[in-house]
């Protein structure tokens, strides 16, 4: 009886060991798949479990090792963000990807840092998020620029005024409103700003703001906010009779808000990271076919979001950055991101001293007849 | 600020504060009857603005609104038999707790069944069309929910003040065990107060929601007790103080807005509230009674 | 049982826990996530506990917890936050100088010193906490049951967003919220901290205050007929639930590093809530042992209910998100309408439960007790 039981002990304890026979890394997904940028956060999960698909193992040393991507729902919550983190870096992830919106990264930023797990984002555009950390790093360009982006384009449009709403509490939509109108006044005057609002998250009445604006009657406005709020807030624009056009950021760049907005998201303008009609680079021809029958295949409409390009993005250069340290701890992965280089779908990604991919190009797109249109590239040095 | 966007800020707040309305005269019914802080009452009232969207997804407007009506209706008298009804000679605070107890299953499962995301309201079509005074524009909505609220609570002190039911909900609400001696079946007068309650609470959430796009699992919380804080200003018990107290929240809570103090637009009802409690606690329209704070 | 023997199996139990617990830490990679329901457990405790003195032991019913965590989290942010990292925090709208200058002058103390900040702030987030609590007590305190309840979870309601006005962007960081708060150091402080509030609070009740305390909640009218102050006693009551729920707050921010004004909304008082219901409305030992019943069963045990289950090929309906607390508030709804007593009902732990006597006679009674009910 007890040899038998014995031999059971052994068995039991193979089993896991069998399991483990195969060389995995793996790599931590941080992003929001449900909450307030639930909507956005999922595109950037497709890309990377795409790239997963695409790129299934990496080669450490000689040896072939499977990737296996670990997903924590950081719910869009910067206090559910740390103990995301913190379940991420438990189960033992040697790079993490992401995650959309600034927020919930600068949040969990430290956690990546203490645990010595570097941590590279995808879409957060704040500069704040990379500044100060050693360990995070991104492949999208930043608000400063987005938001210079804009109000050049604004002004070239003709806009002589501006009004900017952002959204209380969210380091994404004030960071680049005050941007924006930074380099609005830079241009325009410091006159030209005729309304400055502020709305809080969950809201859902923006008629008292809207009729501030109104009353200032702006030649733009500026409204960089979450897909949730964004159709909202251009619908009782409209119904209040304001007609002045609406942007926004890279955000705004999603087919939930044409669906929910209808007819009144005409003439919106936004600025993003990526043109699918446009592929910049060899990786993005063969991208965007591959891409689109994959979100077909999990019953998605396949017009390619930004923000899945940027995930893919930041899920090769994570792979790169394992091949080159020959590693799988997280400190050694860190010392050589700095220097890797990689042509993505978004174009050639290198970092500067911050850690920021170094881009210096805005796609802006606006929304024509239910589409989303390109109009054209901006570059500002 | 000019003339017209005072007028149009004004009429954004008589618009809210018609819907908070509709939702505070089922708070101040049900206190007045049964001394409870119905704490589900928002949450009732989200879950309306739930039923329209899949009403609206499979019946005309003809058809959907009665039809919300019914089921928020069904959904209150439920609410009332399943977790009320038992507790009636508990203490006070478990019935309390109770109340807090379906507020919180009502936004877990309004979360479970349609995740936490926010859920576009459905439009209906005449509701939306845009109105035009001068220079003040907004959807038909905005401009009938008050007036429809005025005429709601103008039917409900109809019925109050002269019929069989409304006399025994004026007896019940005066004196629980003396009504109860007198024959009057407690249990239908209490069924009649949560029907009455959720019905407006379901046109409440018609205007409110048409107005507003969205419904997510938490959009009855805030409104809820903000609805209740109005039904106490107004005086708790009191129909058209309800209605009074709806329309002065609804507007200084846009006014705040609209000078840019939108953070404590939430907390300046509340604040509005402890001064009520502390100075006048039977509120503009309460009678007095001894026990009631 | 002999005089002595409580003593020294609470004290065998306490060296277990301790060994338990430092095992665990030495080995932290693999308990990453016991490790972290533990110390959310042991902090809900206290403010489980402090709720229970209040609206268990003296009848108070109030909703304003998460208020009161708010300011004890918010002090003890502001008070714990490194120096060098507190311009990055205030990025957005920069600190006030004040603070800042504060936070240089306290860094010149001798290390011994700076190594008491962490508990220090928790204990000033508790008196600025107690001192509010007075300042809004003696008004409050006279509204009864319902109107007390929606009074205080007003008050609570205003705390939070004052924390989060634009004004007081440069103190509070307003609606960004403060991160990069040290977390604890060790396992072992949170457990520490909290049974040295629990001890305090136990101690309390058994004192004549705490009977006094038991009497008001009995009958007002004969508790003041037999002397007792009621406004003295109800305040005192409300101000010590406050200060031990502000540390409790204090102990939160540790815990998640990371803090907002939106963390301490009306569903943090509903949770806590919850849990003294479950664990009995009146006793301490149910609170304590709800607290960590209901962390553990949301974060760890019934997480399966939101994922996707599949049983021999056969997928399980309604598992998916959300499930886990549609069951939990399922629950709720289960234990007040049938079994308002919760866990403990209004005992209390003591060494006899582990006596087979102890069982015989309870088991004894159980059938009695289903006659009555």
């Amino acid at each position: 009886m007890k040899k038998l039981l014995a031999l059971l002990l052994v068995i039991l304890l193979m089993v896991p060991a069998l399991a483990m026979a195969e060389n995995v890394i793996k790599i931590g997904v941080f992003e929001p798949q449900t909450g307030e940028n639930g909507g956005g956060g999922l595109q950037e999960v497709y890309g990377m479990r795409y790239a997963n698909q695409v790129y299934p193992t990496v080669t450490i040393g000689g040896e072939e090792y499977k990737v296996e991507l670990v997903e924590a729902d950081n719910k869009s919550d910067k206090t559910e963000a740390v103990t995301a983190a913190q379940s991420l870096i438990s189960s033992g992830v040697s790079v993490v990807l992401g995650s959309y919106g600034s927020g919930v990264s600068i949040a969990a930023g430290e956690i990546f840092a203490e645990a010595q797990v570097p941590a590279i984002g995808a879409s957060c555009t704040n500069p704040q998020v990379t500044l100060g950390n050693d360990y995070y790093f991104r492949v999208c360009f930043l608000d400063p620029f987005q938001g210079t982006v804009m109000a050049n384009y604004a002004f070239q449009s003709g806009a002589t005024t501006a009004a900017v709403i952002t959204q209380l509490g969210d380091d994404y939509s004030s960071g680049l409103g005050n941007f924006f109108l930074k380099a609005f006044k830079a241009l325009a005057g410091d006159a030209a700003i005729v309304s400055e609002e502020q709305f809080q998250t969950n809201q859902t009445d923006f008629k008292a703001i809207l009729t501030n604006i109104k009353a200032a009657n702006p030649g733009v406005i500026f409204a960089p906010s979450s897909i949730a709020t964004a159709p909202l807030l251009i619908k009782q624009a409209r119904e209040l009779g304001i007609t002045a056009p609406i942007m926004a950021g890279d955000t705004w760049e999603n087919g939930t808000i044409i669906e929910n907005a209808g007819a009144d998201a005409e003439g919106i303008v936004l600025s993003t990271f990526f043109d699918d009609a446009d592929p910049a680079t060899e990786e993005a021809a063969k991208f965007i076919p591959g891409f689109k029958e994959y979100l077909v295949s999990i019953g998605q409409p396949d017009v390619i979001p930004a923000v899945s390009a940027l995930g893919y993005d930041a899920y090769l250069v994570a792979l790169k950055a394992i091949e080159t340290a020959a590693s799988t701890k997280g400190a050694d992965i860190q010392a050589v991101l700095p220097g890797i280089a990689i042509e993505g779908v978004t174009g050639a990604i290198s970092f500067d001293e911050n850690g920021d991919a170094k881009k210096d190009m805005a796609f802006i797109k606006t929304v024509k007849d239910g589409k989303f249109v390109f109009l054209k590239t901006v570059t500002v040095e | 600020m000019t003339l017209t966007t005072f007028l149009q800020h004004c009429l954004t707040g008589i618009s809210l504060g018609g819907a908070y309305a509709l939702i505070a005269i089922g708070y101040t019914m049900v206190y007045g009857i049964l001394r409870l802080i119905n704490f589900a009452h928002g949450d009732i009232f989200m879950m309306a603005g739930y039923f329209m969207i899949f009403a609206l997804a499979s019946f005309p407007w003809q058809i959907a609104i009665p039809l919300v009506i019914v089921l928020t209706f069904l959904l209150g008298a439920g609410i009332e038999r399943a977790a009320y009804k038992p507790l009636r000679n508990a203490p006070r605070m478990s019935i309390m707790i109770s109340a807090i107890g379906v507020s919180y299953l009502l936004q877990n499962l309004a979360t479970y069944l349609f995740t936490a995301l926010p859920r576009a309201y459905p439009e209906i079509p005449f509701l939306k069309h845009i109105f035009r005074i001068g220079e003040l524009s907004s959807s038909l909505v905005t401009f009938i929910t008050p007036i429809l609220s005025v005429v709601l609570v103008v039917l409900l002190m109809l019925l109050i003040n002269h019929t069989k039911v409304g006399m025994a909900m004026r007896a019940v609400s005066k004196d629980f065990e003396t009504a109860k001696l007198m024959g009057i079946r407690i249990n239908t007068v209490i069924s009649v107060t949560f029907a009455i309650g959720s019905t407006l609470a379901a046109v409440g959430s018609i205007l409110y929601f048409t107005d507003r796009m969205s419904v997510t699992p938490f959009s009855g919380t805030l409104p809820g007790l903000k609805c209740f804080v109005a039904a106490v200003l107004g005086g708790i018990g009191s129909v058209p103080g309800a209605m009074v107290g709806g329309f002065l929240i609804g507007l200084s809570e846009t006014m705040l807005v609209a000078f840019g103090y939108s953070t404590f637009s939430d907390a300046f009802t509340f604040l509005l509230l402890i001064i009520m409690l502390l100075f006048r606690p039977t509120g503009l329209f309460g009678e007095k009674t001894t026990d009631k704070v | 049982m002999k005089k002595g023997i409580p003593w020294i199996a609470t004290l065998i139990a306490s060296t277990l826990l301790i060994a338990w617990l430092t095992s665990l830490e030495a080995n932290k990679a693999n308990h990453g996530m016991l490790i972290s329901i533990l110390q959310k457990s042991v902090i809900l405790a206290v403010v489980a506990c402090a709720m229970n003195l209040l609206n268990g032991f003296t009848g108070l019913f109030s909703l304003g917890q998460a208020g009161f965590m708010a300011i004890g989290a918010y002090v003890t942010a502001l008070l714990t936050i490194p120096t060098k990292n507190l311009d990055g925090v205030y990025y957005m709208n920069g600190i006030a100088p004040s603070i800042k200058a504060f936070r240089q002058w306290l860094d010149t103390a001798p290390s011994w010193v700076a190594a008491s900040y962490p508990y220090l702030a928790l204990l000033i987030g508790g008196l600025v906490a107690a001192a509010f609590a007075a300042l809004i007590g003696f008004p409050v305190l006279r509204l009864k049951s319902d109107y007390l309840a929606i009074a205080t979870l007003g008050f609570s309601e205003i705390i939070r967003a004052i924390l989060a006005s634009p004004q007081l962007d440069t103190v509070t960081n307003g609606s960004y919220g403060l991160n990069k708060i040290p977390g604890f150091a060790s396992i072992l402080s949170p457990f520490l901290i909290a049974a040295v509030c629990i001890a305090i609070m136990v101690l309390l009740l058994r004192s004549s205050y705490g009977r006094a305390f038991k009497a008001i909640r009995e009958d007002e009218v004969a508790a003041e007929a037999m002397g007792i102050n009621l406004l003295k006693h109800k305040a005192m009551s409300f101000v010590t639930s406050s200060f031990f729920t502000a540390i409790a707050g204090g102990m939160l921010a540790m815990f998640m590093r990371s803090i907002e004004a939106k963390t301490f909304s009306i569903s943090l008082t509903y949770d806590i809530l919850l849990i003294v219901v479950i664990g009995g409305i009146g006793s301490m030992t149910g609170s304590i042992l709800g607290a960590f019943l209901m962390t553990a069963s949301k974060e760890w045990w019934l997480r399966f209910f939101d994922q996707p289950l599949t049983l021999w090929g056969w997928e399980v309906p309604f598992f998916r998100t959300g499930l886990r607390m549609v069951i939990f508030s399922l629950l709720l709804m289960v234990v007040v309408l049938f079994y308002s007593r919760g866990l403990m009902g209004s005992r209390e732990f003591n060494w006899n439960f582990l006596l087979p006597e102890t069982w015989k006679s309870l088991l004894k009674r159980l059938p009695n007790r289903r006659k009555k009910a």
